[in-house]
């Protein structure tokens, strides 16, 4: 694949790597947290990664899903969420190939528009449904996200690198 | 996904065409969800996925509470004795005073021949935690279906009332603040018994009693409790206090700004009101211009016995 992978060979990811950070993600997104419209959607984030990691394995039914328990924990409007996952999964596995071969920032570049229009998305829903806008504040949460790409894409890339050093050993 | 791959590598329908099946699902599910609320029952069965993560999310400040509350100091808790001691005596002297007021005022209403109140039962729920959702005003608490929880109960705290029971499920419940920009929570002035409706304002925090004749006797100060005439809030508990007032001669209706009595925003526990009265069904309605106002609205309120009822408090 990419620049980045050829460096290190990475071991296949497992299944439960990937269930077990979508769960963390959305315990993130559960917290109560003051202001939710700068808080980043974690879970978007992690879905982001694995879809372009593993484009194979994660696509949009997986982002599907988690957008639907997304929208029962926060209780907004049902498929709200799952909506704009599913969007954001076809946009990631669309821009996967191309992606991997940038440095960090520009990937964090890349995600930070594929999670505005998510973003996006979300916010044409609810005002479908007869809500006001939202505001401003609401492109703050894909920024931050976006921010923090090259940390979760470390943190998510760590059990593939670990058992592979302890292999070669 | 430009190259496409030897038909050997079994890959499923192309992306653009689950992106298609995928969005037509979910706006499908948006629409019976917003328009036709028919997806309460999909609902539960994913919120039994949702819980556990809710749990966990919420335990560490559980921990946290627990932790700071091992190691508070002795003359904090002495400090906090004599207080509650003092508070317990002032409580006791006011329930005294209550309960004569109450066989009191039992005995005039059996005079006039009213009908009498029903008690109402009360249940204390913990505050889990706010809903992920910037456009509106909602909280879940600890309480369910499983301990008799029902859509539409008021809900408080030691200070008025906090918002309403709008979403039960099996072991939690969903409760929209009265400062929820749908929440609309019909009140009375207490001063005069002027009656109104206040509706949420969303984030500020405020209420606002929208349709006010520009002449209508309030003023700065005065205190809102709920008027009871609709059905779903018991009489005379604190709601509100008017912080504003403004006439404006040109326009036909004043715009009164309050702020809620009760800690909205604040607070971890709070009081699930359940009545246990039975009331009449309501009277149909029969001008399709309502109709859809009040499907609209229905959605805030509690469906009781009459699954038929069209009409509801928005058109009021």
């Amino acid at each position: 694949m990419g620049p980045d992978s050829s460096r290190a060979i990475l071991v296949p990811a497992k299944l439960s790597t990937i269930v077990l950070s979508f769960a963390a993600a959305l315990v993130l997104d559960f917290l109560p947290w003051p202001d939710l419209r700068l808080v980043p959607e974690f879970a978007a984030l992690v879905l982001t990664f694995w879809c372009v990691r593993q484009p194979r394995l994660v696509g949009l039914g997986a982002g599907w899903t988690v957008g639907l328990i997304s929208d029962v924990g926060n209780d907004a409007l049902l498929g709200q969420h799952a909506l704009a996952y599913s969007v954001l999964a076809f946009l990631a596995l669309w821009l996967s190939r191309r992606i991997l071969w940038f440095g960090p920032g520009l990937q964090a570049l890349h995600v930070a528009i594929i999670l505005l229009i998510t973003q996006g998305v979300t916010v044409v829903v609810r005002l479908a449904a007869g809500d006001q806008p939202p505001g401003w504040p609401v492109i703050v949460g894909p920024l931050v996200a976006a921010v923090l790409w090259p940390a979760a894409s470390w943190l998510l890339l760590l059990p593939q690198r670990r058992l592979q050093r302890e292999q070669t050993i | 996904m430009e190259h496409s791959p030897p038909p050997f590598f079994k890959r499923g329908p192309a992306p653009l065409v689950r992106l298609f099946f995928f969005a037509s699902l979910s706006l499908a599910l948006l629409v019976l969800d917003a328009r036709f609320q028919y997806g309460q029952g999909l609902r539960s069965v994913i919120e039994l996925v949702a819980y556990p993560l809710q749990v966990i999310a919420t335990a560490p400040i559980d921990l946290a509470k627990g932790i700071s509350g091992y190691f508070s100091n002795q003359s904090q808790l002495i400090d906090e004795n004599e207080r509650l001691r003092a508070q317990a005596l002032a409580n006791s002297r006011d329930a005294q005073r209550y309960q004569a007021a109450e066989a009191e005022a039992a005995q005039l209403r059996r005079l006039i021949g009213a009908s009498e109140r029903i008690g109402v039962r009360t249940q204390t729920a913990e505050i889990l935690y706010t809903a992920r959702d910037p456009y509106s005003q909602k909280v879940f608490i600890d309480r369910g279906a499983a301990q008799d929880v029902r859509p539409g109960s008021p809900v408080a705290d030691e200070a008025g009332i906090v918002g309403q029971v709008t979403r039960v499920y099996p072991l939690v419940s969903m409760v929209t603040l009265i400062t929820d920009r749908d929440q609309a929570t019909p009140v009375q002035v207490l001063r005069n018994g002027l009656r109104a409706v206040a509706f949420g304002s969303g984030g500020s925090g405020m209420l606002e009693l929208r349709f006010m004749a520009a002449i209508a006797e309030i003023q700065e100060g005065d205190s809102l409790v709920t008027s009871g005439i609709d059905g779903t809030y018991p009489a005379g508990v604190p709601v509100a206090t008017v912080v504003r007032v403004e006439r404006d001669p040109e326009q036909g209706f004043a715009r009164v700004v309050c702020k809620p009595t009760a800690g909205v925003d604040r607070g971890r526990y709070v009081l699930v009101l359940t009545d246990e009265q039975v009331r009449p069904p309501r009277p149909e309605e029969a001008q399709p211009g309502k109709e859809r106002r009040a499907e609209k609205s229905r959605r805030m309120q509690k469906k009781d016995e009459g699954t038929r009822q069209k009409d509801a408090d928005g058109t009021r």
